[in-house]
């Protein structure tokens, strides 16, 4: 675009920064509110404005960290088996899909494709999850169902091993006497190193967002919440305190609204801090769709 | 024509070769085993994680009764479906789900592409680079965090709406947000825009600058505004992107994310006239009621014609547009 026009290029460095204030603003009012005084924020509820500071909120949770440390513990045992399953199954699926000669490979294609066009939905696969094989209740309930392997990113590695590994390399090993696991762990995983980061970052972060497999299959598990579902916890107690006020559930139990908001300050921050270094990365996983060939 | 002369071929084999050949077929095999052995492990969880549901989508025809099985529970023709219709419920919710769909291809896209514009026709590089970076940050969050930042707004004690912004507006009345289900289709369609805008213009942003930049050149030259090089070049340009996505998300008109509708209205009963999608009314159908008969029927129903719109969607996404189509 080329743009010589005065009034334009003021609206649109206006609109920029009007969205990245639209990003940041909410951030700074979760922030803010975790500094401040529990009495002005009943007074005059969350505000932009850093009033009558206090890290009263940080003090509670401090008191609070073997449940919300326990939380953070279980987010990290989670996304780290996760990830490392979802890889191990997606190399494994990829690398022999990536052979041109392999026999069945068109109907092995199809088998794993389908499942991107058709699925059965949250009965069958809750019914199959909780009576013919049972994760309830269990850590597999948070890691396995869903999130184990994803059909699109087998595709993007398959497209990744068949276009960017050159076959005289793999052909060279071949001669040399390598067998098809030599050839995958001596010179296909090497040379894959950049996909295999994109796509362990994104299942990284979908198990790490991810509180919908806590809600399905844990009911009396709740030590196995991650963070996330810690979170989601802790706001509907909140929230079944707020309309029952002289309810059964023990006011002590719920944090109050200054430490609502520092939990969310604690579960977002590492999340902030991390994202510049892998910023890269992530767009590049979310633009994967536009590799495949 | 091969396959006849190797069978002619075989029948004069003299027993060495007869050898070598079973030899050759040997090493043939032991070439592909570790290649299907190592398919199994991701074979196994596709059957389980995505087979076996597809094939128990046919429990809505039958009544579950859980101490004779899944599969000895008698069948019951479409009795499941017609308590699903008996009362507006899911009517209601598939009408919200398209609705919501509806609103956020169009509100979505519409950003999405001023974005991407702007971005492109800003001249301070730093300044797109972090525009980008920071566009990005809602849609790493999940709903859970996004529900917790939109309760600090709409909190009807502590909220920003209801103690800085709506008294700054000259509004005296606080409003009770979670109570009231007539303002839920402008909070979820902006928390829809704030969480996914920096995706989508991010998608835009890369066909806008594929554009040949001879196009504005020869524009300027002729002495086009910026404003006719927009209607003129870019839109154009950006057609098959703006088509392809929009047929995409329309394929995906059934479903709905049930993060956004179940976590961010608080799961508000009050609001469910609203805020409920096949997938929320499902899930509550299915483990807050137990109702296995109404929450299979309607997950049947989305499966089936989401089937057939992703399908068709892809179909046609692949006659304007092979790269971007699934098949």
């Amino acid at each position: 675009m080329i743009n010589n026009s005065k009034v334009f290029n003021v609206f649109v460095n206006l609109l920029l920064a009007a969205l990245i204030a639209a990003c940041i603003i909410p951030f700074w009012l979760l922030f803010v509110s975790s500094v401040t005084s529990e009495s002005y924020l009943i007074q005059h509820g969350y505000s932009l404005m850093p009033k009558e500071f206090s890290l009263d909120a940080y003090k509670y949770l401090w008191e609070a960290k073997d449940s919300i440390g326990r939380a953070y513990l279980m987010s990290v045992v989670i996304a780290g088996i996760g990830v490392l399953a979802n890889i191990v199954l997606t190399v494994l699926f990829a690398y022999p899909l990536s052979h041109k000669d392999l026999p069945g490979r068109g109907a092995i294609s199809f088998f794993l494709f389908f499942t991107m066009l058709f699925n059965g939905g949250l009965v069958p696969t809750y019914l199959v999850y909780t009576n013919l094989i049972n994760v309830k209740d269990t850590l597999a309930g948070m890691i396995v169902p869903y999130l184990l392997m994803n059909a699109f990113f087998v595709i993007i590695m398959r497209t990744y091993f068949t276009s960017s590994i050159p076959g005289e390399v793999l052909e060279a090993a071949r001669i040399d006497g390598a067998n098809e696991v030599q050839s995958l762990t001596r010179i296909v995983l090497p040379m894959s190193k950049p996909i295999i980061a994109t796509i362990a970052l994104m299942t990284l972060i979908t198990y790490w967002n991810n509180w919908t497999n806590g809600i399905y299959f844990l009911t009396t598990r709740t030590d196995f919440y991650g963070i996330q579902n810690y979170l989601n916890d802790v706001m509907n107690k909140a929230a079944f305190l707020q309309s029952h006020m002289n309810g059964m559930i023990n006011a002590k139990a719920v944090p109050n609204i200054s430490v609502r908001m520092a939990i969310a300050v604690i579960a977002v921050l590492p999340l902030m801090i991390a994202y510049p270094f892998f910023q890269k990365y992530f767009v590049k996983g979310i633009t994967l769709g536009s590799v495949k060939g | 024509m091969e396959k006849k002369t190797k069978v002619s071929a075989k029948r004069e084999l003299t027993p060495s070769e007869r050898s070598y050949q079973r030899l050759r077929r040997k090493r043939r095999f032991l070439r592909f085993l570790p290649l299907y052995i190592m398919l199994l492990p991701g074979a196994a969880y596709l059957i389980i994680n995505n087979y076996l549901p597809m094939a128990g989508l046919l429990i809505a025809f039958k009544k579950i009764n859980y101490s004779l099985g899944i599969f000895n529970s008698p069948w019951v023709g479409l009795k499941n479906f017609k308590y699903l219709f008996s009362n507006n419920d899911a009517l209601i919710a598939l009408r919200n789900t398209i609705l919501y769909n509806l609103g956020f291809i169009l509100f979505g896209n519409v950003l999405a592409i001023v974005v991407a514009i702007a971005l492109d026709s800003a001249k301070n590089k730093y300044f797109k680079q972090v525009s980008q970076v920071v566009y990005l940050i809602p849609f790493l969050l999940s709903t859970v965090i996004v529900s917790y930042i939109v309760f600090a707004f709409l909190s009807p004690s502590n909220g920003f709406m209801n103690n800085t912004i709506l008294p700054a507006l000259g509004v005296a009345d606080p409003i009770k947000w979670y109570n009231e289900a007539k303002y839920w289709p402008a909070i979820l369609n902006i928390v829809f825009l704030w969480m996914s805008f920096g995706y989508s213009s991010i998608l835009y942003y890369s066909a806008v600058i594929s554009i040949d930049k001879s196009y504005y050149e020869a524009a300027v030259v002729d002495g086009a505004s910026t404003w006719k090089q927009i209607l003129h070049i870019t839109l154009p340009g950006l057609k098959p992107t703006i088509i392809t996505l929009v047929l995409l998300a329309i394929g995906r008109i059934c479903y709905s994310d049930f993060g956004l509708f179940y976590q961010i209205p608080q799961h508000s009963g009050l609001l469910y006239s609203t805020t409920q999608t096949i997938d929320t009314f499902v899930y509550r159908a299915l483990l807050e009621l137990n109702d296995v008969g109404r929450s299979s029927a309607a997950g049947f129903l989305q499966s089936i014609f989401g089937f057939v719109l992703v399908f068709g969607a892809n179909m046609l996404v692949n006659k304007l547009d092979k790269e971007s189509a699934l098949f």
